[in-house]
């Protein structure tokens, strides 16, 4: 399983409060307990600061490489901010993300395709957000084709089946998990992943939620997850899930994570 | 007047069955088709978006009111008598240009229509020019504006530049809201109002018209 850490995100205000402040040792504190806690990459975000994005998304890109030996996930919806931010990056980045709006896909396709990345494929066509599992594996069909079609290969594709809210259309969440099951199917070796936090918009407990989403997502084939590592409740759904599911041999991460405290400590 | 606590009751609850009968059993008392309006379902959206405000409320809930009020409303609609119905006021609403996110300005439409405006929905990815246009087509009391991505929050005040040069500025009041939006940002581009969510967009629109 992809663990792409989500905390380092300027819309939390710990973290806008360090990033003004130009704290260094705050966000390098944050970026090493969730890669501690089993982050593959460490995701920044610097979307809410507008006109400053590009600049705060290149210093986040030095502060954390600067003090940890990580991979980031660039993201951001600005192909200008990206294209910065992926020049100062240290080894192969995750682009997060392109879609099938026009721009972003016009600016983001010869930028991942002449460097070694990872990249998430947002299931948003050009015009309109998908509703159904069909209208999401055409558009992570199409951009799975363009993006192949310009070298980039199968395995550093994660789609992103662009989860929505259960609490406005009921079937929301079967979109989804169909979408990936029928992603995975048709494209061996492509990734998916998502978010966790969408699902759950608009209702009470929403950990509750995000963490049954999870395992189910898993069911159907999902092998990336954006969220927080540090959460030990959703990384032991994540283990127990993985291992059930037959994709922990000899049930070794499940033993670690029991080892770990990571099963019991809540 | 009937005492519309059962009305409403049914309203708050996404009973549909109960509100119609209540609604029916109204109009067969002779009740006015307006004041079954105006005090049994709007109060009863009024205080369902109110809970959402507070968080008691979610918004299955406000969707299932919602979609009660509007039954009722079918049912009473024969028996408006002409301009018997008065809007609270005419709200156009939109996603701004760049951004395809729905959700919220949905909401937010919903909530407004049950509290008694009159709403104009423009859609997602409109432009400043389809703005202006729709405004001039329409002319709201209000425009709101709903941007779900910093990419595309600039377009708020592109459209509010716009709305400026053509003259039809001081006509209305403008709204804004999304995720990424924040009271802050209103004040920056000059637009009138911010509002966080769907319950507290009517408290905001009523404050803007001044009604109470």
């Amino acid at each position: 399983m992809i663990i792409v850490g989500e905390k380092i995100n300027t819309s939390r205000k710990s973290i806008a409060a360090a990033v003004e402040a130009r704290d260094a040792d705050f966000i390098v504190k944050v970026a090493r307990a969730q890669v501690d806690a089993g982050a593959t990459y460490v995701d920044v975000n610097a979307g809410t600061l507008l006109e400053q994005e590009t600049e705060v998304l290149c210093w986040l890109v030095e502060t954390v490489q600067g003090a940890i030996d990580i991979s980031l996930s660039l993201d951001s919806p600005n192909p200008a901010a990206l294209a910065e931010a992926i020049k100062l990056h240290k080894g192969e980045p995750m682009i997060n993300s392109i879609s099938l709006e026009k721009d972003r896909l016009d600016a983001l396709l010869p930028i991942v395709s002449s460097r070694p990345c990872s990249v998430v494929a947002l299931c948003m066509a050009e015009t309109s957000m998908p509703t159904t599992t069909e209208d999401r594996v055409q558009v992570g069909s199409e951009l799975i084709d363009k993006l192949t079609g310009s070298g980039v290969a199968l395995e550093k594709i994660y789609v992103d089946p662009l989860v929505q809210p259960v609490s406005v259309d009921t079937n929301m969440g079967v979109a989804t998990l169909g979408a990936i099951g029928e992603i995975m199917r048709k494209y061996e070796g492509v990734n998916t992943i998502c978010g966790l936090s969408n699902i759950s918009y608009g209702l009470p407990e929403r950990k509750l939620i995000n963490r049954n989403f999870l395992a189910l997502a898993i069911a159907h084939g999902l092998n990336g997850a954006i969220l927080d590592p540090t959460d030990n409740l959703i990384m032991a759904t994540m283990y127990t899930v993985e291992m059930l599911m037959g994709k922990d041999e000899y049930c070794g991460n499940y033993i670690d994570a029991y080892g770990n405290g990571i099963l019991s400590k809540q | 007047m009937s005492d519309y606590k059962a009305l409403q009751e049914a309203v708050l609850k996404g009973d549909i069955k109960t509100a119609l009968e209540q609604t029916q059993k109204a109009i067969d008392a002779k009740d006015v088709a307006r004041d079954v309006l105006d005090n049994g379902l709007i109060p009863a959206m009024d205080e369902m978006g109110d809970r959402f405000a507070k968080g008691v409320a979610f918004v299955p809930q406000m969707l299932r009111a919602a979609k009660t009020m509007q039954e009722c409303v079918k049912l009473l609609q024969p028996l408006f008598a002409e301009g018997d119905i008065t809007s609270k006021g005419k709200v156009l609403i939109g996603t701004v240009k760049g951004d395809l996110h729905d959700i919220g300005k949905n909401l937010v439409a919903m909530m407004l229509e049950g509290a008694g405006f009159t709403i104009v929905d423009i859609g997602v990815d409109v432009s400043p020019d389809k703005f202006v246009e729709k405004v001039k087509e329409t002319n709201p009391d209000i425009v709101g504006m709903s941007a779900l991505l910093s990419t595309t929050m600039p377009a708020m005040p592109e459209t509010i530049e716009a709305l400026k040069t053509a003259g039809l500025r001081d006509n209305i009041k403008i709204m804004i809201g999304g995720a990424p939006v924040t009271e802050k940002y209103a004040t920056q581009i000059e637009a009138d109002s911010y509002a966080s969510d769907a319950g507290s967009a009517v408290a905001k629109a009523k404050e803007l018209l001044g009604i109470s």
